[in-house]
């Protein structure tokens, strides 16, 4: 039997469902939910949407599928290990991790838990990524964003730079409190 | 050359130690594995696997070659913030170029070069640090040097408005490695665009210094910017074997949109010329400017001092 399922929020009840009657799935996602991104430790892979999805074959072999945040993230391998240490740690001693290219990582996919967690750790958790019909428009002014800062709750903020430590942060400055913040963009 | 693994954790005499214990950490070098891990790279049907790789190499060598020029701002931009932004575009676009050329490997592994016996170089870093500058296939516009920061940023607004409509179609390629790189890097490019733009338009409506800047690099870009839109034989090919874009059919979107921001900017077209190749072979055809090879000097002079070296 081959248990796969996709890790989407939308499609929860699904995946509980599944891992309700496949106890050795479940303990495959237990153990692959305890790893943590390399970059923003208070998020799990699973809390960043980056845990595509985990699959048994009839061997017991698990492969684990995530998926880059970014086309240069240069945390792919340190996830890589990780997911491996961890499942061969909960007695699968056969874990592989393949990557998934395809559809492209969105912010939507954080969860909420992830959300709050990015939030208590203060930094800016993203709004909803901008859709998108037809070709990508110019923007010539800057990116306007409802966001909050995370220190004192005053929306009164604005941009210092788009680009931060980390490809997915932008630099925001409090004019309230004025301490400064990160923002994960939306992608 | 020796392996250069500590296997010493706690040897604190060594600020190396512990960086390479037992498992890889570090997402580029030797380390790492295929980033294609586990993705189905089986060549489409009808597709030459030889004209396949060299296009990803075109595509990919426009993204390697130009984040190695932006990779030059590191430490010396204007101020911090602009230092920080130009460095994530440039590692963007070594994210893409990566993938282009695993996946170039991938499709025809007779175009990654040969290392000696038991290198542990995975083939995307062979063929990004063992081809000469004849076997690159990136266009000339992102290999001459960097110049100030109006020509960079002109540059990233000409090549990301490019590259981002070309992009838009190749997420629609029959080759589904090629499109899913291609769908992930348009949201990278639409914020390159993006804050080029702004920037253009900031250093255009700025001081009379920061105009003339501006308009001198446009002018020194400008030669280069034609040869975007010309069709190379593997271009036409890939394109009709809907794998590949003709860049010809792109003008008319990436004019729209260019003039936008000229419009904005009170800017005008320069009319300069374009660059002629070399008996009519520019840089799809590996025919460079000199610079390019120097550059490669640089980018590649460590890589090949020790092909056997684990990163």
């Amino acid at each position: 039997m081959t248990a796969a399922l996709r890790r989407e929020p939308t499609r929860e009840p699904t995946r509980e469902q599944a891992l309700a009657r496949d106890p050795v799935l479940a303990r495959a996602w237990d153990a692959a939910s305890a790893v943590v991104d390399p970059e923003l430790p208070m998020l799990t892979l699973v809390d960043l949407g980056v845990l595509r999805d985990i699959a048994i074959d009839d061997d017991g072999a698990v492969v684990a599928a995530i998926t880059p945040t970014y086309s240069g993230c240069p945390a792919m391998a340190t996830m890589r290990d990780d997911l491996v240490r961890e499942l061969r740690a909960a007695g699968f001693a056969d874990a592989r991790v393949r990557v998934v290219l395809e559809p492209a990582w969105t912010t939507d996919w954080i969860t909420p838990a992830g959300r709050a967690a990015l939030a208590a750790a203060g930094i800016s958790p993203p709004g909803r990524a901008p859709g998108r019909a037809g070709p990508v428009p110019l923007r010539l002014v800057p990116t306007r964003r409802a966001v909050r800062c995370p220190r004192c709750g005053s929306d009164d903020a604005v941009v210092g730079s788009e680009f931060g430590s980390t490809a997915c942060k932008a630099l925001y400055r409090c004019l309230a409190c004025l301490e400064p913040f990160e923002h994960v963009k939306e992608i | 050359m020796p392996d250069v693994r500590t296997h010493e954790p706690d040897d604190h005499d060594n600020a190396y130690s512990g960086l390479l214990v037992g498992d890889a950490r570090w997402a580029f070098g030797t380390d790492f594995e295929d980033p294609l891990a586990g993705v189905d790279t089986t060549v489409p049907d009808g597709v030459d696997p030889a004209a396949l790789a060299t296009y990803c190499l075109m595509l990919g060598d426009d993204a390697l070659v130009l984040s190695q020029r932006l990779a030059e701002w590191c430490s010396n931009a204007p101020d911090l913030e602009e230092d920080i932004a130009l460095s994530n575009i440039a590692l963007d676009l070594l994210g893409q170029a990566r993938l282009l050329l695993a996946r170039a490997a991938a499709a025809d592994g007779t175009q990654v070069p040969t290392l000696p016996a038991g290198s542990p170089v995975p083939d995307e870093d062979r063929l990004a640090f063992f081809r000469d500058d004849l076997r690159f296939r990136n266009v000339r516009l992102v290999e001459i040097p960097g110049g100030d920061f109006a020509e960079t940023i002109t540059r990233i607004l000409l090549f990301s408005t490019w590259r981002l409509a070309l992009f838009e179609e190749l997420a629609h390629s029959r080759d589904a490695v090629l499109a899913a790189v291609a769908a992930k890097a348009v949201k990278e490019l639409t914020y390159h665009r993006d804050f080029a733009g702004r920037w253009f338009l900031t250093l255009a409506r700025g001081t009379d210094e920061s105009r003339r800047r501006l308009l001198a690099g446009l002018d020194t870009l400008w030669p280069y910017w034609t040869e975007l839109f010309e069709t190379h034989g593997v271009e036409r090919e890939t394109a009709e074997a809907g794998v590949g874009v003709d860049p010809a059919g792109l003008a008319a979107d990436v004019d729209v949109v260019l003039d936008q921001v000229l419009a904005a900017s009170g800017v005008d077209r320069p009319a300069l010329p374009p660059l002629a190749g070399v008996q009519g072979r520019k840089g799809r055809d590996g025919r460079h400017t000199e610079v390019l090879s120097r550059m490669l000097a640089e980018m590649q002079v460590v890589a090949r001092a020790h092909p056997g070296g684990h990163w």
